[in-house]
């Protein structure tokens, strides 16, 4: 038999509407769906049951589930940036024009070479990899991995940007109920009642769950229901948004679909939900078992709850001669259906003794066969079911009998969803009589009170029989986990556990046998339950033949751990807004657009972008650096330095205090003086320096580094609050509130001269390392007499406001002074020509002040600073570390940045020893040769030794040892 | 992701509202400390499974420093306080011994029975 | 198209001012000179152009019309006279933008892990927007918020994507 038509029934399909034909492509043929149908429902509808290929074998496979966890029907959606691999045909709506692809399968799915692997299957089972490939060694690397990385991963990555945008929001609720099945909106409504705010998720379209599908009435029930929760205000209810995952203290994770596959809206495709649920009631329902029976993974063969599904919701026949085999009278209800649907249900096959419950009463009624105590031998057919061979339950397989069919249906049970309540901690028990793990109400996920944070309620809490006065009674399932019981090999190679990864029964016995004893690590050896349906068809059955196999219990084997997400997530969804312009916040200073505007090149600085250099016409960053930095030394120059930390420190212990966080002395520092400082860590390592100001009696002005501001702020506020408490400080991060400007080279003076103003600014009112208040241009400034390039230099502090106005004053008067904005790479190299170190070059969260030649900034009166304990520790004295110095090249090359000075002899690994290393390296163009700062063992008193650098190329660069100051030892340029 | 009320302004602030501080109730080891004395203070940290008293600040928030009596298996919590104390205060301790009657604090529990408040002096 | 869920519009005219105390025992002086009464923890008072918020134990922020900035400075300081506190200007440092409209709290609740609707009449809820701090409280129709003056257009463009017209929170 064949898959034959009517494939669209003539009339049921709750969920269609006919009335509304939707076109769409499937690899490259125009096929027709109508409103209201899955991916797969139209597929099926057009006599597509072919639906994809396996993994490992390339055997044709058609659905075999209606939901979430359908292994098979999985496509490439859509076309571009759009494109998505493996969306499930079962949960994917039909969109008008939708555009899919068949996945590894080539050149198409009807004939698929890869299918050769079928034929091999008797030598590729499980670990044959793992075996076959190990040696020789050398080869995996080069021959073997190379070959089989092609093979895997199942669909491919789009290559295109994805056009669509998404969206994440917050939500609160007292109670979030996961599933809008007859139990979780029963829980709703109950909890409504009690005036709790109610939030109920429901993953697909369609509220209900299998209760539509399932009961006479069910829909009544459910529109009862829903009209009640409808008109309630303490109540939300949010279809197509899948409830991802459970974390700690009640965050909930959950994906909703606003605009899936629909781009013509406008709006976000998806919205990640952080949801901050007081309670969880997990209503997540139950997924039926297939059955372990020989080609139990031929197209044709699907779960009974499915084949009802498609008949009952969609309107569409999987065949129109069906057996049902099953363990159970839950199945007996797509018995039912189907022959309501007036398709042919040839049998029933039931595994156990006897069935004389309600459903196998009303199918004996309609004249449908009931066969109990038999089981299916093989399914017949390769590319489509064609029939089955029956035989005993109780035997080894011989056949007894064969019925024509070209459908079958089957049920092995239902396995309660139990993913959220494990997500976070909840334990499951064993239930013997349904076969089923299911929650533990003892052992529940616990929040942020100790107390349990999930309930499970209905089929997710193992009582299947959740719909109250719609159920019929039934009787107990039977476990089967191997039809026939006593399969023999050839048998039992032929069923599968895992449809997408080609794991048989057979694959899991070699397991056990080779000593993979742990379900996790025969997860891992077999594949397992590691397809995309992440082991919601096949995980039970695996684990009950592991179990078997093993001689022991199935809760002695346990389960695989549960993780999120339940279904799987795009990247985009999880990363939401936070692209393009909004992937991280920019800091821009008040000068921003100014520098934007002057053909800026930037330098990220944390989130901060700061001026790199000005390149003007053809010039590349080098030749802007170079000209940048002679315009300073032989003229003036203007750096945007708003980015610099400002933070006050206030009170009458702020002396104290700042006498504490710095490792000199500042307590003494004079009202309108300025000292250079260094910041330590309590672990000794220098963490920041800058250039402190007291502004009066009682308040300090702390400059820090661009990215130290916060941190630094954090420091100060952590030692305030949890040590001395007790002293009476204030501190204020004021870094945001002032642009500052460094107006610095030997003409800075005149040009600030040339501005309106009541400073003086002459050198003898104004020293250097000194600053003052007042007016200029107009604008209120405090004024810094400091330098960082050894220039004179002044550096003014104006509100952020009025930053850019200064900025545009001093280039308008400084036109004849060749005035040249500069930034930071000139900074950098100027202060290494003076030898100033920087935090981040010449630190790097290991060196202490020591290191850097800095003794004559740590006071030595000082009984205690913050990391002056550490910085007594042995190997922080004992002479042997790295320290400052300069280096000078050999030949006319800069030496690498981060560069290795090498030593005699070799270390255990049979590396070269080294000495020193290089922590910053330029080209000086004041001094028209290379420079560089280093640290190097016994550094200082080796004056004239020469280095030895070897590059990655294997050439070798010398350098000599210097001083590290190279421009202007005396210090006479700062005064201008 | 934890959720935790900070104490000095009432928020139930998420963890991405907060910035972890490591271990509290430490005691700096200043200058006069001796090298074992110094290398527990810095490096030694308690590790639990169990009972743990963290450092917390509200960095989204009103910026300040809080403490929180936490079980790192359960992720149950106990309560939060104020920094500026040595020791957790007796209601905090009592909330633990009521979730965990066999819980012992390693710190010297006169200390803990004779003062109301702790030893915030 | 439908309409933006809310109105983002960035503030210019206000002044901003800091100020550090303790507050019980400098809250009569510090709300002499400010006009306002000391806002309970994690709340503001109003009243007319004037906005006193809550930012931590020790912490307040007046929000006033820019001009009056100076003045007030000068005013709060003399007020504290011989009492341990710092005042500032920090009307530069920060961005202020309102959020109106009939879904303004939708997007707070797209940006900020605090629940909008749990926020009182004169609540002030200091948290982050997306990866940048902000506090925000509410204003006749909806909310304004502050932020930092760096990240300024950040926040504007976060708040103008989670304002994308038909993406209301509520479900359709």
């Amino acid at each position: 038999m064949t898959y034959t038509p009517p494939f669209r029934l003539a009339r049921g399909g709750r969920l269609i509407d006919r009335a509304f034909q939707l076109p769409f492509r499937f690899d490259g043929r125009h096929l027709r769906g109508v409103q209201g149908d899955t991916l797969a429902s139209a597929l099926l509808a057009n006599g597509q049951m072919l639906m994809g290929r396996s993994f490992k074998y390339h055997r044709p496979r058609g659905p075999i589930a209606s939901g979430a966890e359908e292994p098979n029907a999985l496509f490439g959606l859509g076309q571009g940036g759009r494109f998505e691999p493996n969306q499930r045909a079962t949960t994917t709506s039909l969109v008008h024009g939708m555009v899919l692809g068949s996945q590894n399968c080539w050149p198409s799915l009807d004939a698929d070479i890869g299918a050769v692997n079928n034929l091999l299957s008797p030598m590729l089972p499980a670990g044959f990899y793992y075996k076959t490939f190990i040696h020789p060694r050398p080869f995996w690397k080069h021959l073997f991995e190379p070959i089989i990385r092609r093979s895997a991963g199942l669909g491919r990555a789009p290559k295109e940007r994805d056009p669509d945008s998404y969206e994440q929001a917050y939500g609160f609720a007292d109670l979030v109920v996961v599933g809008g099945g007859i139990s979780g909106l029963t829980a709703a409504r109950d909890a409504a009642g009690n005036g709790q705010r109610v939030i109920v998720l429901e993953q697909g379209p369609e509220w209900g769950g299998r209760t539509p599908a399932d009961h006479t009435k069910g829909t009544e029930a459910i529109d009862a229901l829903l009209t009640d929760l409808r008109g309630r205000d303490n109540v939300i209810l949010r279809r197509n948004c899948m409830a991802t995952g459970l974390y700690d203290h009640g965050y909930l994770l959950a994906r909703e679909a606003l605009a899936d596959h629909d781009p013509n809206q406008g709006i976000p495709r998806q919205r990640l939900w952080r949801i901050r649920a007081g309670h969880v009631i997990t209503a997540t329902g139950a997924l039926e078992r297939p059955l372990s029976f020989a080609c139990n993974d031929v197209p044709g063969v699907m779960l009974a709850s499915a084949m009802r599904d498609f008949i009952s919701e969609y309107g569409v026949a999987p065949g129109q001669r069906i057996v049902v085999v099953t363990n159970n009278d839950d199945a007996y209800r797509t018995a039912l259906t189907a022959s309501d649907a007036g398709l042919d249900v040839v049998a029933v096959i039931d595994a156990r003794p006897g069935a004389s419950g309600e459903l196998p009463q009303a199918a004996r009624a309609r004249n449908i066969p009931v066969l109990t105590g038999t089981a299916i031998a093989k399914v017949k057919g390769s590319r489509h079911v064609e029939g089955v061979a029956l035989c005993d339950q109780a035997g080894d397989g011989t056949i007894t009998g064969g019925v024509e069919c070209d459908a079958v249906a089957m049920s092995g049970g239902w396995s309660p969803v139990v993913h959220l309540w494990s997500h976070c901690g909840g334990k499951l028990i064993w239930d013997e009589g349904p076969a089923m793990f299911r929650p533990d109400p003892k052992r529940p996920p616990l929040g942020a009170d100790g107390k349990g944070m999930v309930t499970a309620a209905g089929a997710a809490n193992g009582d299947l029989l959740c719909a109250g006065d719609l159920e019929l009674p039934e009787a107990e399932t039977m476990p089967v986990w191997v039809m026939p019981q006593n399969a023999p090999y050839k048998l039992r190679s032929k069923m599968w556990l895992d449809f997408q990864n080609d794991v048989k029964v057979s694959d899991v016995e070699l397991a056990a046998r080779e000593g993979y004893a742990s379900v996790e690590h025969t997860k891992r050896y077999t594949t397992l339950g590691m397809a995309t349906d992440q082991g919601k068809v096949s995980n039970i059955n695996g684990l009950a033949v592991l179990s078997k196999t093993l001689d022991q219990p199935i809760p002695a084997t346990g389960t695989t751990t549960f993780r999120p997400p339940y279904t799987p997530l795009t990247l985009a969804t999880i990363a939401a807004d936070a692209r393009g312009e909004a992937f991280q916040p920019l800091r821009k200073t008040p000068m921003h657009d100014w520098h934007q505007r002057h053909d800026v090149s930037w330098e990220p600085v944390g989130h901060w972008r700061r001026p790199y250099c000005y390149p003007r016409g053809a010039e590349d960053r080098h030749a802007a650096v170079n000209r940048e930095i002679m315009a300073v030394r032989e003229g003036v120059g203007t750096l945007d330095a708003s980015t610099l930390g400002k933070i006050i420190v206030k009170g009458p212990d702020a002396g104290r205090f700042m006498d504490m966080l710095y490792t000199n002395m500042m307590s003494n520092l004079k009202p309108g003086r300025c000292r250079y400082g260094l910041m330590c860590s309590e672990n000794g390592f220098l963490m920041d320096d800058g250039v402190v100001a007291r502004l009066s009696d009682d308040t300090w002005l702390c400059h820090t580094t661009t990215g130290g501001a916060e941190r630094i702020h954090g420091h100060m506020e952590d030692w305030l609050q949890c040590e001395w408490w007790d002293w009476q400080v204030y501190t204020a991060n004021l870094t945001e509130q002032y642009a500052q400007i460094a107006v610095a080279g030997p003409k800075a003076r005149v040009l600030l001269e040339r501005l309106s103003g009541n400073i003086d600014l002459s050198a003898e009112a104004f020293p250097f390392m000194s600053w003052k208040e007042g007016e200029i241009a107009g604008i209120p400034a405090r004024i810094f007499r400091i330098s960082f390039s050894g220039e004179l230099s002044y550096e003014i502090a104006v509100p952020a406001s009025r930053g850019l106005e200064l900025w545009q004053k001093l280039h308008e008067s400084g036109h004849d002074l060749n005035i040249t904005p500069y930034g930071t790479e000139a900074m950098h190299v100027m202060r290494a020509e003076k030898g100033f170190i920087m935090i981040g070059d010449e630190t790097d969260g290991t060196i202490i002040p020591q290191d850097l030649g800095l003794h004559w900034a740590i006071s030595k009166k000082k009984a205690d600073y913050i990391g002056k304990r550490a910085q007594s520790r042995s190997h922080m004295r004992d002479g042997s570390r790295w320290q400052l110095v300069g280096l000078e090249s050999l030949d006319d090359r800069v030496l690498p940045d981060g560069a290795y000075a090498v030593d005699e002899g070799k270390n255990d690994n049979g590396q070269r020893k080294t000495q020193g290393r290089v922590t910053s390296s330029y080209y000086s163009p004041t001094l028209n040769k290379p420079i560089a700062m280093g640290l190097v063992r016994h550094g200082p008193e080796r004056m004239g030794q020469v280095l030895e650098f070897p590059l990655p190329s294997n050439e070798v660069m010398k350098a000599r040892i210097c001083e590290p100051v190279f421009f202007d030892k005396e210090g006479s340029r700062l005064n201008g | 992701m934890l959720i935790l009320t900070c104490p000095y302004c009432g928020v139930q602030a998420e963890e991405s509202e907060l910035h972890p501080g490591g271990e509290a109730h430490l005691k700096r080891i200043g200058p006069d400390g001796n090298d074992d004395d110094f290398e527990a203070y810095l490096f030694a940290r308690k590790n639990p499974k169990g009972v743990h008293f963290e450092r917390w600040r509200h960095a989204y928030g009103c910026g300040k420093w809080f403490l929180a009596a936490r079980d790192t298996a359960t992720l149950q919590v106990y309560g939060t306080y104020r920094a500026q104390t040595t020791q957790p205060p007796q209601e905090i301790i009592d909330k633990i011994r009521k979730s965990r009657p066999d819980w012992q604090p390693d710190w010297s529990p006169e200390k803990v029975w004779s003062s109301e408040k702790g030893s915030a002096q | 198209m439908a309409d933006a869920l809310a109105t983002i519009a960035r503030r210019s005219e206000f002044g901003m001012i800091t100020i550090r105390a303790d507050l019980e025992r400098a809250g009569d002086a510090i709300a002499e000179a400010a006009g306002l009464p000391i806002p309970q923890a994690a709340c503001i008072t109003r009243d007319g152009s004037l906005s006193l918020g809550w930012m931590s134990p020790d912490e307040l922020l007046l929000l006033l019309p820019v001009a009056e900035t100076a003045r007030t400075v000068q005013a709060l300081e003399q007020a504290l006279t011989g009492e341990h506190a710092l005042v500032a200007d920090v009307s530069d440092a920060r961005a202020v933008f309102d959020i109106t409209g009939p879904h303004a709290g939708d997007v707070i609740a797209k940006l900020c892990p605090a629940d909008p609707d749990a926020l009182p009449r004169d609540g002030l809820r200091r948290t982050r927007a997306a990866q940048t701090a902000v506090a925000f409280w509410h204003i006749g129709n909806g909310f304004r918020m502050i932020g930092f003056r760096s990240t300024a257009d950040y926040l504007d463009r976060i708040l103008n994507n989670a304002a994308t017209p038909g993406s209301q929170l509520a479900p359709g």
